[in-house]
């Protein structure tokens, strides 16, 4: 069975799978081109423990829950579940941070990218071409011999603690835990938040996914990595079948939509779309994979990933308590399209980012002598 | 140099890959033995070694660990 999820056609049917799921989601609740985004899922799940207080994204997702979960499940299964850590992790929950703002600038991860895409908004492209940047220049430090350094085996239970705080997560939400009338947990009642399928269709996707992306090493940077690094369109095919399958989906439902100005949460402000994705795609291509990955990774074992994974949730909660994050585009009393985008804040996070990622990319080498 | 082997195991995605292509585009090597401690490690370079026309020979090397022998047109 692995020979065929690690067979092209594997690549592409699970790719294409994950997309139909992904456009299911948004039919059964979840919120416009936003079946699937790991950053959104992270902010709103940080909102709803409260590490932010920004009113309209605060829900646990239980797809984060079932990409961590399927993922164990199916390490378990194929004896690929292995607890490491130790390789550099507070520089991975840097990254984690970082990406995370670099995605709510631009209010998407990859996959939200790539879905936005699948739902006709343009921004989506614009987007892409900087995620694109982002991991080229992430390639450029690679051949140079950027590394984190080695990671080394940590007891199972190392392992499994993230799956056990998603276990946790999944209790609060079905048991609507409340700590106090002014308490956490919080859950919009309106807003991208209050938009979500019911609890069991977002797990059961969730953990489809999971499985699928395990097996198959589904990875939304690393697809475009492999083909600039050595030309090689493994991952690429599936992240395309992604973006298809959930484009005939959207047109099958009537959800597709082509435009630019005042698409579903998104803004039209080209640079910071650009620049946003920049930040996140050149994050993902140093940490070894897009948040998605990094929640697979974290699912079968791998603690720097989990690390990173804490990163995304504490970064899109700092990029909501600091006002980093983009307002998308709304229509004004007279009708008139206000153009969202960053504030002074966002942007200066996002060149503070990248040039974070810049300094660690020149520094990160291993020292002469050492094999990484 | 006509054996080289690379110690892969530990290493996030995608230096295995990295390290073991630069093995292998020297014109000297012959067999590159690379061991790599992760299923998308071994997929990803034994993917990576027969695109470049190799070889490639799995052998678990217990513990998760696997040892990739990649010959070179052989």
């Amino acid at each position: 069975m692995n020979g065929f999820f690690a067979s092209r056609a594997g690549i592409v049917v699970s790719g294409a799978v994950i997309g139909v799921l992904a456009a299911l989601l948004q039919v059964l609740g979840n919120p416009a081109n936003m079946g699937i985004c790991v950053a959104c899922f992270s902010r709103d799940t940080a909102g709803a423990i409260g590490l932010h207080r920004f009113a309209p994204c605060q829900y646990i997702r239980p797809e984060l829950v079932g990409f961590v979960l399927g993922s164990l499940l199916a390490a378990w299964a194929g004896r690929e579940f292995r607890s490491r850590g130790g390789s550099a992790p507070v520089v991975r929950f840097l990254l984690g941070v970082f990406a995370a703002i670099g995605a709510l600038v631009f209010l998407g991860c990859p996959w939200r990218a790539l879905l936005r895409f699948a739902g006709g908004d343009m921004n989506s492209e614009v987007g892409l071409a900087g995620l694109a940047i982002g991991v080229w220049i992430g390639v450029g430090f690679l051949k140079k011999g950027f590394s984190l350094g080695r990671s080394r085996e940590m007891p199972t239970i190392a392992g499994l603690l993230m799956p056990a705080v998603m276990l946790l997560l999944l209790g609060l939400l079905v048991l609507r835990v409340s700590f106090g009338p002014d308490g956490a947990l919080f859950f919009s009642e309106n807003g991208p938040g209050a938009a979500h399928a019911r609890i069991r269709y977002s797990l059961a996707a969730g953990l489809a996914v999971g499985v699928l992306a395990q097996r198959t090493r589904f990875c939304t940077m690393g697809a475009i990595r492999d083909v600039i690094l050595i030309r090689d369109w493994h991952l690429l095919s599936g992240v395309v079948a992604l973006a298809l399958a959930a484009l005939i989906v959207n047109v099958c439902v009537g959800r597709f939509r082509l435009g630019v100005a005042n698409m579903p949460i998104a803004h039209s402000n080209a640079l910071w779309n650009f620049l946003g994705m920049a930040l996140s795609g050149l994050c993902f291509c140093l940490a070894g994979g897009c948040p998605g990955r990094q929640f697979f990774l974290a699912g079968e074992g791998d603690g720097d990933a989990a690390i990173f994974c804490g990163g995304l949730i504490v970064g899109a909660a700092i990029a909501h308590n600091w006002l980093l994050t983009a307002t998308p585009d709304a229509i004004a009393a007279d009708g008139a399209v206000l153009l969202g985008g960053p504030g002074m804040y966002g942007k200066i996070a996002v060149l503070a980012g990248i040039a974070f990622c810049l300094l660690l990319g020149f520094a990160a080498r291993p020292r002469a002598g050492q094999n990484a | 140099m006509e054996e080289v082997e690379v110690d892969a195991r530990g290493l996030s995605c995608p230096e295995p890959v990295i390290l073991a292509k630069k093995a292998i585009d020297d014109p000297e090597t012959r067999i590159v033995k690379v061991a790599v401690n992760t299923g998308a490690g071994r997929d990803n370079v034994s993917r990576m070694a027969r695109s470049q026309g190799c070889a490639v020979e799995i052998r678990p090397l217990g513990a998760g660990d696997f040892l990739l022998t990649i010959r070179k047109d052989s």
